[in-house]
């Protein structure tokens, strides 16, 4: 118990919103330009998260955000760590803006908010980790993207469901150690030739 | 300065417009709401694009602040001076220069490149405003991808004036999808919208934050007929001789005279800089 305490109270920014402010360009400029890997480091979550993930959660939530743990993920010092360093309540899916954690664990996909007609921005965050990231596979193309790019997607056929949504939909961050790419609800993603 | 926060802003305001900003992103051209801080200037100076500047920041950065073009106008010095002091930026006046760009009513000249970010200052973000005045009904319209409206409010233009009149903030579709409102930029501009850059929307007062990633498709609206166009006052800069820049129409004289200037300072300056002469800079050297 006191241990993980003392792991819950460490790792979080150095110098906040210096810390804050780096990882934020990463995130945006992935996110606007999907496809493109970007390094976001600075937080030290528990073991079973990545540098990039942790990074991204204490960037972005907050008491105002719920988050889901996906089960392969979820540990009681990942949450101790969370809710000191973020304040943010846990959720199950179908509440959450932001959800973390691997692909398997995360789908289906029809669990997360999708936004309403209206307000498409009440959408769910995913962050997907990933054993690792590389410009190869499905090819992208939309907004963000000058002609095609490429990503090691973790799968096809749901991100293309998701294009389908638009403009609801779900947006991804895929993390893997120090590393962050993303993929936005507008991207149209095809199968490579 | 060790009384703020960096860039100002409290972490808990900046979570909720890095949040704002990361679904404009991922929804171009949508507006998505915020709860707009109040800020040390008042509204009409930009709240918007200060907010969305502070969040996005980072002490590396070299800012760039321009208003009509302008560097040195009393709103664009007081905001570089204001992100001097919270966030310890460099600031330029070249556009080359700078990573971050705040800018009303203006797009500059210099094409941007990928690794800089335009942040833009929006008095009114809603298109369909003028035509609509409920929040609700905005929302139903955009929803719905109503636009016939505005259409027919462009159309109704052409029967008064034999052209459309609107000639800032004129109204853009993005992506095919969302109508929305480049801000009070001059017509002149709109296609520059399809840039290499990120574009970050603003609105304080009423508390709209959207964006345009890079090389999203960006359409003015516009009829068959009828087809857009990008004018400018058909001159050259008397200053540098640019053929291809917005320019202002300045009275120079007591007896009226006039003479056309490029709008961004910064373009002419360095044009002349080149060694480009205008009409006007002629007659100096003769
Ligand atoms: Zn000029």
């Amino acid at each position: 118990m006191t241990q993980t305490q003392s792991i819950s109270f460490a790792g979080g920014f150095y110098d906040a919103p210096v810390a804050a402010s780096h990882a934020f360009r990463a995130a945006m400029t992935a996110m606007a330009r999907p496809g493109d890997i970007k390094v976001i480091e600075g937080a030290q979550p528990p073991k079973g998260l990545s540098v990039a993930a942790g990074s991204l959660l204490l960037t972005l939530c907050d008491p105002e955000t719920a988050i889901f743990l996906a089960s392969d993920v979820d540990s009681p010092e990942l949450r101790g760590w969370l809710t000191f360093h973020t304040g943010a309540p846990f959720a199950p899916a179908e509440k959450a803006d932001f959800a973390i954690g691997g692909w398997e664990a995360l789908t289906p996909l029809d669990q997360f908010k999708i936004g309403t007609a209206e307000y498409p921005d009440r959408s769910a965050t995913l962050v997907v980790e990933m054993p690792e990231l590389s410009n190869a596979g499905p090819i992208l193309s939309g907004p963000g993207i000058k002609e095609t790019a490429r990503l090691s997607l973790p799968s096809l056929t749901e991100f293309q469901g998701n294009a389908q949504l638009f403009p609801l939909g779900l947006d991804f961050f895929f993390t893997s150690g120090s590393q962050v790419a993303a993929l936005p609800r507008s991207t149209s993603v095809m199968a490579e030739d | 300065m060790s009384n703020y926060n960096f860039a100002y802003l409290d972490e808990q305001t900046k979570r909720m417009i890095r949040r704002a900003i990361l679904k404009g992103l991922a929804v171009p051209g949508y507006q998505v709401p915020f709860a707009s801080r109040e800020m040390p200037m008042p509204y009409g100076w930009g709240t918007g694009g200060v907010q969305v500047s502070a969040a996005t920041l980072t002490p590396e950065d070299t800012l760039k602040v321009i208003d009509q073009g302008a560097d040195d106008t009393t709103n664009a010095v007081s905001i570089r001076k204001f992100f001097e002091r919270t966030a310890g930026v460099e600031t330029t006046e070249e556009t080359e220069q700078a990573s971050v760009i705040q800018t009303r009513h203006r797009i500059p000249e210099a094409k941007l490149r990928e690794d800089q970010i335009l942040v833009y200052q929006v008095p009114i973000p809603e298109p369909l405003r003028f035509l609509e005045p409920r929040e609700t009904e905005t929302r139903k319209m955009h929803s719905l991808e109503e636009y016939g409206l505005m259409h027919v409010k462009l159309y109704e233009d052409i029967s008064q004036h034999g052209a459309i009149a609107t000639s800032y903030a004129y109204p853009v579709k993005v992506e095919d999808r969302y109508v929305m409102d480049p801000s009070p930029i001059p017509k002149f501009d709109n296609p520059k919208m399809e840039m290499a850059a990120i574009q970050l929307f603003g609105a304080g007062r009423e508390q709209r934050i959207y964006a345009v990633p890079p090389y999203t498709k960006v359409v003015s609206l516009d009829f068959e007929d009828y087809p857009f166009e990008a004018t400018k006052a058909e001159h050259a800069c008397d200053l540098c001789g640019a053929e291809d820049s917005y320019l202002d129409e300045v009275i120079v004289d007591d007896a009226g005279n006039r003479m056309f200037v490029c709008s961004d300072t910064d373009y002419c300056r360095s044009r002349r800089g080149a060694g480009h002469v205008g009409r006007l800079a002629q007659e100096e050297v003769a």
